[in-house]
């Protein structure tokens, strides 16, 4: 992540060892959702072991799953829909949040008010339970889902955008900027936003992880993404019959959902104090 | 005599003190009273986006319900029927008036009104959280306070740690784990088997393990983080320096300098956690197939059961706005500069 707006100090911060893991551990994640087809060593519905709930061995490292599907290869072609949905949620909610937020601060009175109001009113609908409540009325679809998904997070990223804008509004740059005449667009665009991007960023990340978080776990009610694809989560929920047998089919999709979101945790957490920070 | 002269002198004074106490007092009333009217905007608000999240969107319910076979006319009159051909918005009223009188409505599936569906589901969803209520709150705040009070040492390490890992991993994960532990290397439990009626103490002990191991360390974890934030915000006042620099001893400066005035925090932050409870008791209740109202719910969710749906939504609403809304009185309550 590089610093805008300051000076340029390019290896001034200690790099530690739990960031760099971190950081490993999503890059790794995030080539296997680009090449998993390539990776994987079984077609995604393809039976290769008479046996089901297969152990760990050299030919399925990851053991098979319920009718004796490679299990490696359905994770690394299951890094898509997680990492790909909670992508395009995580980039649409703060980007609606984050432009309205700035936006009510910038515009205040009225306008503020009722957004704010109508947002935290929103934002106390328990997430799984609007999943539970959309899914029901429309139906799941990956569209819907990343609809669903990105509406749930917008009010939480429009509260906190809107926080750190209060603050940079009342600077004088930005009553110079409105004496010039300028408008909300420009004064958002160029005069905020570049004063709070460092922790919008990292509250990005922990909006992702929350996503991640709750598109697994609706998909492991079988409200998520719907057979024949699945996601990390779907892979738990086909293969959680296999619980009682401590088959590994039903632990390692939790396992790389795990590895994923503490990463990114970890990422933030180590994050120079400038980037993370509130006050900009 | 004495006397008297000296609360002649006095009384202006109290009066006085009286007087402000009272508008102090009334100042934060109005705070709470305003909580109070927020939180039943928010209730109209979310009733308004649960009834057209299930009820406005695709979808014609009359023609589900008659199936394929049905002619327009029998379709047509039970439109009318059922109100659907009224605007949204009058459906939406009638609706809402029908759950402020406690009418529920009936369910499609099986045609019983969903108070009587609810009622017993919900006594058994309460009796799952207050257990795991009475379990975890002890435990999490002591384990909370203790890291405030060693910050920085291995045991806080370890603990955020621990935390982090928990509220980083979805809740089925935790309680595949605790099944994989307990069940599956242990042996002490049974894996997923959870319906049947108890008939012992030991039998009620065995089925409630499982969710509530499962559910205690989900909100744990939460509680123990926003505990520590907040005891340390206490520690690091003014006033516990100066109980410091003055030699009070550790345990003094905590449980009579720090503690009385981390109360309120706390508070805030255990009904907080508890309302976490909401989204794991969805995923518990779905792995042990334990029958409470949440997996009532995600059964309605799977047969379309708009009515049972609804309510089940309202409930749970209803219980997360009562928690926070108690989160927030209570912050401003014990908030000594307001009063």
């Amino acid at each position: 992540m590089t610093m805008v707006g300051a000076i340029p100090l390019p290896f001034h911060f200690r790099i530690n060892l739990v960031g760099l893991l971190a950081s490993c551990t999503i890059l790794l994640w995030t080539l296997v959702a680009l090449f998993a087809p390539l990776l994987a060593p079984h077609g995604i519905g393809e039976i290769v072991d008479s046996d089901y709930f297969g152990p760990m061995s050299a030919q399925f490292p990851l053991g098979t799953d319920y009718l004796g599907r490679d299990m490696l290869s359905r994770i690394l072609l299951g890094t898509r829909y997680t990492v790909g949905i909670s992508l395009a949620a995580v980039g649409l909610a703060c980007f609606t949040g984050v432009t309205l937020g700035m936006a009510a601060a910038v515009a205040g009175g009225w306008t503020d008010t009722v957004l704010s109001r109508f947002l935290d009113a929103l934002n106390s609908i328990p997430s799984k339970l609007f999943g539970l409540v959309v899914v029901a009325g429309v139906g799941s679809s990956i569209p819907v889902l990343i609809m669903t998904l990105a509406v749930i997070y917008t009010p939480g990223s429009y509260r906190f955008a809107r926080a750190l804008a209060v603050n940079v509004n009342t600077m004088d740059f930005i009553t110079v900027a409105r004496a010039r005449g300028e408008g909300v667009p420009y004064i958002i665009g160029s005069e905020i936003l570049p004063n709070i991007l460092g922790p919008v960023f990292a509250d990005v990340g922990l909006r992702f992880v929350f996503i991640v978080l709750l598109l697994s776990g609706l998909s492991f009610l079988g409200l998520g993404v719907q057979p024949p694809n699945a996601d990390w989560g779907a892979l738990v929920r086909e293969n959680i019959s296999g619980l009682p047998f401590g088959a590994p089919a039903v632990m390692f999709p939790s396992v790389a959902i795990a590895s994923l979101t503490i990463s990114v945790n970890l990422l933030i957490d180590n994050l120079p104090r400038k980037i993370r920070d509130r006050s900009a | 005599m004495n006397e008297g002269a000296v609360r002649r002198s006095l009384s202006p004074s109290l009066d006085d003190r009286s007087q402000t106490g009272n508008a102090m007092n009334r100042f934060v009333w109005s705070l709470v009273g305003g909580r109070l009217l927020v939180a039943l905007f928010t209730l109209v608000v979310v009733s308004f986006t649960v009834f057209c999240a299930t009820a406005i969107l695709p979808g014609d319910v009359a023609e589900v319900l008659l199936g394929q076979a049905a002619t327009p006319e029998a379709v047509a009159g039970l439109r009318a029927a059922m109100h659907l051909d009224e605007p949204g918005f009058l459906r939406f009223v009638r609706w809402l008036a029908g759950l402020g009188s406690g009418d529920l409505g009936v369910s499609y599936a099986n045609k019983m009104p969903v108070t009587q569906l609810i009622g017993p589901r919900l006594l058994n969803s309460l009796k799952l959280a207050g257990v795991t209520a009475l379990a975890s709150v002890p435990i999490a705040l002591s384990l909370g306070i203790c890291a405030a009070i060693l910050r920085g040492s291995l045991f806080d390490r370890l603990l955020t740690f621990g935390v982090i890992a928990v509220i980083s991993v979805p809740e089925f994960m935790v309680a595949t784990s605790a099944v994989l532990i307990f069940a599956v290397h242990l042996r002490w439990l049974p894996a997923l088997s959870v319906a049947r009626e108890a008939t012992s103490f030991l039998d009620l002990l065995r089925i409630f393990a499982m969710p509530v191991i499962t559910l205690a360390f989900v909100i744990s974890a939460q509680m123990i983080r926003m505990t520590r934030a907040a005891m340390i915000e206490t520690l690091n006042t003014p006033y516990v320096e100066m109980a410091r620099l003055k030699g009070a001893s550790p345990a003094r400066i905590v449980l009579r300098h720090a503690l009385p005035n981390a109360v309120g925090p706390i508070i805030n932050a255990v009904a907080l956690s508890l309302s976490y409870l909401l989204g794991g008791v969805i995923i518990v209740e779905t792995i042990f197939n334990y029958p409470g109202i949440a997996k009532l719910m995600v059964d309605a969710v799977s047969t379309r059961d708009l009515p049972l749906i609804q309510s089940c939504a309202m409930v749970f609403c209803v219980v997360y706005l009562l928690l926070i809304t108690i989160a927030d009185v209570v912050a401003i309550l014990s908030n000594p500069r307001l009063r």
